[in-house]
């Protein structure tokens, strides 16, 4: 039987992607619309984009939500790689149920239940809430996922090239940094960009760990979102939503050529 | 192994790290959560009754025990909103992930059909919207249900009249399914695409027509991805805020949203811990199926 598509897989296809994509283009078709309603269009205008910039509140939070961005991403990437390392290397350690456990958790465990936890730290031990504790929390939140991308990778890297280079007189460590980690370094690259976009996006763990002076970028929105819909903000979404696209295709172009270049690794 | 000793040494460090990092930032703050839970309801700001009384040693321990009760799970039990805000969770999780099914196992079918070129385009087509801000996903759709929005401009050019639908359970469930559907095409598409189409020509060659071979073979081959797709889908929906806090008028209660309004509203924070706990427990079973089905999965493959 041919893999043919029949025209009940075909209607499938184009509803179920059409339903996917609809909603996001036009949330992009609205946010160039002169006219504040939805349903009128008033010609193609760039005017929200130029409110935005002017926009201090908004600027503010974009700039904080990319500081802790780059640094939680950056943060949780080095103890996400650390935990997938220990878990694939270091055979039975004492605990190591439980640590594998914690490693994953975060990716199960509603957002509410992890905001709420973390506040209870940071009031517990008296730490203002504010830049440091949002960050915190994303360190958390992110390095789990950091740990599986990379973790799954580690998998199917050949063990035997690091005992190759050990049995050449290589130190662990250094066998690790020369081998272990040049090869898995694609994976430590997408669990960066993976942290990143979820420290971006996330409203609910940012707003219970975050203080004044501290407003993320999705709590800003999500504020204005309540009162309903605004041009502004669908020209804030645009701009986010381009950013990420860019990123992905960046990303898959580089993959693509990556494999091309290397086809051995 | 050149230096056992070196090898034993940069284990131990390298894993340090993140276990600590875990430890302080994951397992704690949850101890904390729990023990909020047994703590006196109504007072708002910390510090909470019972305190242990290190002073006191052993004795202070034991008071501290003895202080804690189960009052704030009593509170649950008989507060008729949390119960009804439980249930209703469930039951827009489980239509939910019974929705995405429906809707998601045409697609991953589909896709599964294609050439393997249009595949790969197909499944970064999917992936797409894991990156693409929640929020900004679930924000579109205000503009699309709300009454002078876009789906009743569309419904009048038809001549059907307009539905409110934002503000409305109908508008939660078609944000979960929306959120939701890549959780549910993606483990259905890695099922089926590995799927042995030989079986259904078999099938076919001995006589049966193609919608038996879909039920008899298909179906049953694909079940691993369905299990999986549910689970995905169902878990984080059970806990899930922002689609009903925006979408939801309300009516449309749901545990995660409750926690929060109990959190930043009522600020009674012993009471919204208990909701908290009450609800991980509740997904600790679905967690638990999900584990066993990846090893599984992982063992079949291997």
């Amino acid at each position: 039987m041919k893999r043919g598509l029949s025209p009940f897989n075909l209607v499938s296809l184009t509803v179920g992607f059409a339903f996917l994509y609809l909603p996001i283009l036009l949330l992009v078709v609205w946010s160039f619309n002169a006219s504040k309603l939805v349903t009128v269009w008033g010609g193609f205008s760039t005017k929200w984009y130029g409110t935005l910039f002017q926009n201090e509140q908004l600027m503010a939070a974009a700039w904080v939500t990319l500081r802790v961005g780059l640094i939680s991403a950056t943060l949780a990437t080095i103890l996400g790689t650390l935990a997938a390392v220990a878990l694939t290397r270091h055979g039975r350690f004492r605990g190591r149920t439980l640590f594998s456990g914690m490693s994953y958790a975060p990716l199960v465990m509603p957002e509410v239940i992890m905001g709420l936890s973390l506040l209870l730290l940071f009031v517990a031990l008296k730490i203002d809430r504010g830049f440091l504790t949002v960050t915190v929390a994303h360190t958390t939140l992110t390095m789990a996922y950091v740990a599986v991308v990379v973790q799954s990778r580690l998998a199917t890297f050949d063990k035997a090239l690091e005992e190759a280079a050990q049995d050449l007189g290589c130190t662990p460590t250094r066998a690790f940094w020369q081998v272990t980690l040049p090869n898995i370094f694609p994976a430590i690259l997408a669990g960066w960009m993976l942290a990143f976009t979820l420290s971006l996006d996330d409203l609910v763990i940012a707003s219970f760990t975050s203080g004044p002076g501290a407003t993320t970028l999705p709590m800003r929105i999500y504020s204005q979102v309540r009162l309903g819909v605004s041009p502004e903000i669908n020209a804030v979404c645009t701009l986010l939503i381009g950013v990420v696209a860019i990123g992905v295709i960046c990303w898959s172009i580089g993959s693509k050529w990556r494999s091309r270049a290397a086809p051995a690794v | 192994m050149s230096s056992p000793k070196a090898a034993v040494s940069w284990p131990k460090l390298s894993a340090l790290i993140p276990y600590a990092w875990l430890l302080v930032f994951f397992a704690l703050p949850f101890l904390m959560v729990f023990r909020l839970s047994l703590s006196d309801s109504a007072l708002s700001i910390p510090p909470y009754a019972p305190q242990i009384d290190w002073s006191r040693g052993i004795d202070g321990i034991k008071a501290f025990l003895g202080g804690l009760d189960f009052d704030a799970y009593k509170q649950l039990g008989s507060d008729s909103l949390y119960a009804k805000s439980y249930i209703s969770s469930l039951r827009f999780a489980a239509e939910g992930t019974i929705l995405a099914l429906l809707v998601g196992y045409p697609m991953a079918y589909g896709m599964a059909r294609c050439k393997p070129s249009t595949r790969s385009l197909l499944l970064m087509l999917v992936i797409l919207p894991f990156w693409t801000s929640f929020l900004i996903r679930v924000y579109a759709w205000v503009g699309i249900l709300k009454p002078e929005g876009l789906l009743n401009a569309g419904l009048a050019l038809v001549g059907i009249p307009p539905t409110d639908l934002l503000y409305t359970p109908a508008a939660v469930q078609i944000g979960l399914v929306y959120s939701y559907l890549p959780f549910m095409v993606l483990p259905l598409y890695a099922a089926l695409e590995k799927m042995d189409y030989t079986l259904l020509e078999a099938a076919a060659d001995l006589g049966s027509p193609p919608w038996k071979s879909f039920w008899q073979v298909t179906v049953p081959l694909s079940i691993p991805g369905v299990i999986a797709g549910c689970l995905l889908c169902f878990i984080p929906m059970l806990g899930e805020f922002v689609i009903p806090d925006l979408l939801g008028g309300p009516g449309s209660l749901m545990i995660g949203r409750s926690i929060w309004m109990e959190f930043f509203a009522n600020r009674d924070w012993p009471f919204a811990a208990a909701v908290a706990v009450v609800l991980l427990l509740t997904l600790v079973v679905p967690i638990v199926l999900y584990q066993r089905q990846q090893v599984k999965a992982l063992e079949a493959s291997a």
